[in-house]
């Protein structure tokens, strides 16, 4: 109590000053890691962490890419949430409706999969592993290759001949270029094409629950296979399945060119496949509004993240487990 | 584990395993169908493509998709072969690099310990979700900035940014026990000679499924030629395959060519999975996020 404020400050600053020739001498010491993880560093800020950053400060400004950016405050935004009909009627329900169906649905689709091939008899395991997973290494070319003549329009097209056949329709459909049905084809496309490396990581985390874990479920009186799931399987692979959420929400993201390909038009027909991705797409490379695309970026990229925040809430190791 | 095992047995006798088995199957066929497809159309005549009743399955396989794709683009502006070869170059050269960087950084943040490195590590683990795509535009700023437009490097440094492969094998790294590096530092190795002689091999399994997830990634990339490459002859083969669907939407015409053009991009792929299936899924038991 002695020590008057000024002694306090001096103390204070020298601490300070202390912690900073620390860990400059920390840094200097480690002088190896650094250049260990410079390579990566770079290109991860150049390609990664600037993208990011020029999008949220471009969000604020009206930039055509050939003036430079002049600074307009909210505008954007309030732009985005008043006058942007094609935004709000089609693009934010399209994109609701395709990340709700893609996301949770497919993520739960993902492990119903990967438990039900973990039961089966181990000669079958990789078999059934690899045909699930087979269509997600098949990439984007091949959803406009396969899915296109599939899907095609006039009687030669596979659906439309079968259905026909079965006595399902009477007449071809176009269903790639239909707004009734162009959603609900990319929501299945995508389905189809996302069991890739979070279906794996799924997969792995099942088969290696520590088996004493179920014995001592057994004793403690778990009768099936369902209290078997909930009490022991999923507390225990929370790391995967938290790693397999993130991969499945960007899955999602990386999946917002699939109306474009699927119609082969951008904006698609009636605006009924229209995602965020292709409305961003559709103000920066076709209209060059850059300030307005960033700021839709912008959103999006605060959305996806949100959305991590809340899978990491229910997924996370907490401090304590 | 003998539990689980009589677990098991009990299933198949309540139905359960035959009924999985069924569910499965549908679920399988489901996913390889088109797969099948493509390898069908690849081999068709150009009388089966334009065949009504369209049919499933190839009658009377035959080469001439391919040796169309080959010899009627040999002809025009850019030849196959030249797609062929950016493909080639751009993919080895990436895989080579990314698996280089991410397994030095890697091994910084596993065993390293400097100012810094949680929260450059947190940043990584966060930037996993934003996929190049939804960042395309300021991307495209920044390579423009940079004077790459249509050079390989546009192609390729880019894709050197995968934060997966780098929480891939940092996670792997975390299993190897500290007596093993502590043994090298003992013996005077230098950190680079304990990690390219004592960790490297260690972590094998999961640099051999980065280099697959970089390869799976870049030799299906077809959007960065498309944004970043101004001349045709340096565009890569994913982005010509996406030429010739492009008009696909309502015509048979370029099927078979399309057909066997999507093969050849997808068979490398499958056949590096099929083979590496397993050190795969032991990298993925250490993929969980803690």
């Amino acid at each position: 109590m002695k020590m008057s404020m000024k002694e306090d400050r001096i103390l204070k600053s020298k601490i300070r000053r202390e912690k900073v020739k620390n860990t400059w001498l920390e840094m200097k010491r480690n002088k190896t890691s650094y250049l260990f993880i410079a390579p990566f560093m770079i290109c991860f800020i150049i390609f990664i962490v600037v993208p990011v950053f020029t999008a949220a400060l471009l969000s604020f400004t009206s930039f055509n890419s050939i003036q430079p950016p002049k600074f307009v405050g909210l505008l954007n935004f309030k732009i985005m949430f008043s006058q942007d009909s094609v935004l709000m009627k089609y693009v934010i329900p399209n994109t609701f409706k395709f990340a709700i169906f893609v996301g949770p649905i497919g993520y739960a689709m993902q492990f119903l999969l990967a438990w039900l091939i973990n039961q089966l008899p181990k000669k079958f395991k990789k078999l059934y592993v690899m045909a699930i997973y087979t269509p997600s290494i098949a990439g984007g070319v091949m959803i406009s290759t396969v899915w296109v003549v599939l899907f095609s329009s006039d009687r030669l097209g596979y659906l439309n001949n079968l259905l026909i056949n079965l006595g399902i329709i009477s007449h071809p459909i176009a269903w790639t270029q239909s707004p009734d049905y162009l959603l609900g084809i990319m929501i299945f496309v995508t389905i189809w094409g996302s069991m890739g490396v979070g279906f794996l990581s799924l997969f792995a985390g099942l088969q290696n629950v520590d088996a004493t874990l179920y014995e001592a479920g057994k004793i403690d009186g778990i009768k099936n296979n369902l209290q078997e799931l909930w009490y022991i399987t999923l507390p225990s692979m929370k790391p995967q399945m938290l790693f397999a959420a993130v991969m499945s929400i960007v899955g999602s993201l990386n999946a917002g060119q699939i109306g474009v390909q699927l119609s082969g038009q951008n904006p698609t027909p009636n605006y009924a496949g229209q995602l965020i991705q292709n409305h961003i797409e559709d103000y920066g490379f076709i209209r060059y509004e850059l300030g307005y695309a960033t700021a839709l970026t912008f959103m999006l990229l605060i959305a996806a993240y949100a959305v991590t925040k809340i899978t990491w809430f229910f997924l996370g190791t907490k401090e304590d487990e | 584990m003998r539990i689980r095992l009589r677990a098991k047995k009990l299933n198949r006798l309540r139905g359960f395993g035959y009924f999985n088995i069924i569910i499965l199957t549908i679920f399988a066929v489901i996913s390889i169908m088109p797969i099948v497809f493509i390898i069908n159309n690849a081999f068709k005549p150009l009388s089966e493509l334009f065949m009504f009743p369209p049919e499933f399955f190839v009658k009377n396989p035959t080469m001439q998709n391919f040796n169309n794709l080959i010899s009627t683009m040999s002809d025009s502006l850019v030849p196959f072969s030249r797609y062929f070869f950016n493909s080639i170059v751009v993919t080895s050269i990436s895989v080579a690099l990314t698996v280089v960087f991410s397994s030095t950084a890697a091994f910084a943040f596993s065993k390293g310990n400097f100012p810094g490195k949680d929260m450059l590590f947190k940043l990584i683990v966060v930037s996993l979700m934003f996929s190049p795509a939804a960042v395309s535009i300021t991307r495209y700023l920044v390579i423009s900035k940079l004077g790459l437009i249509n050079t390989y490097a546009a192609l390729i440094l880019p894709q050197l940014a995968l934060p997966v492969g780098v929480f891939l094998i940092k996670q792997f790294m975390d299993q190897l026990p500290k007596e093993l590096l502590e043994a090298a530092k003992i013996d005077g190795a230098s950190t680079w000679t304990t990690f390219y002689k004592i960790v490297i091999p260690n972590v094998k399994i999961a640099i051999g499924t980065v280099m697959i997830l970089a390869f799976q990634t870049v030799w299906m990339d077809s959007d960065s030629s498309a944004l970043y490459m101004i001349s045709e002859a340096k565009k890569t083969l994913p982005y010509f395959v996406t030429t010739l669907t492009s008009g696909l939407t309502n015509s048979v015409a370029n099927q078979g060519a399309s057909a066997s053009a999507v093969l050849l991009l997808f068979l490398p792929n499958f056949i590096i999975f099929a083979i590496m299936q397993k050190s795969i899924m032991e990298t993925m038991v250490n993929s969980g996020i803690k």
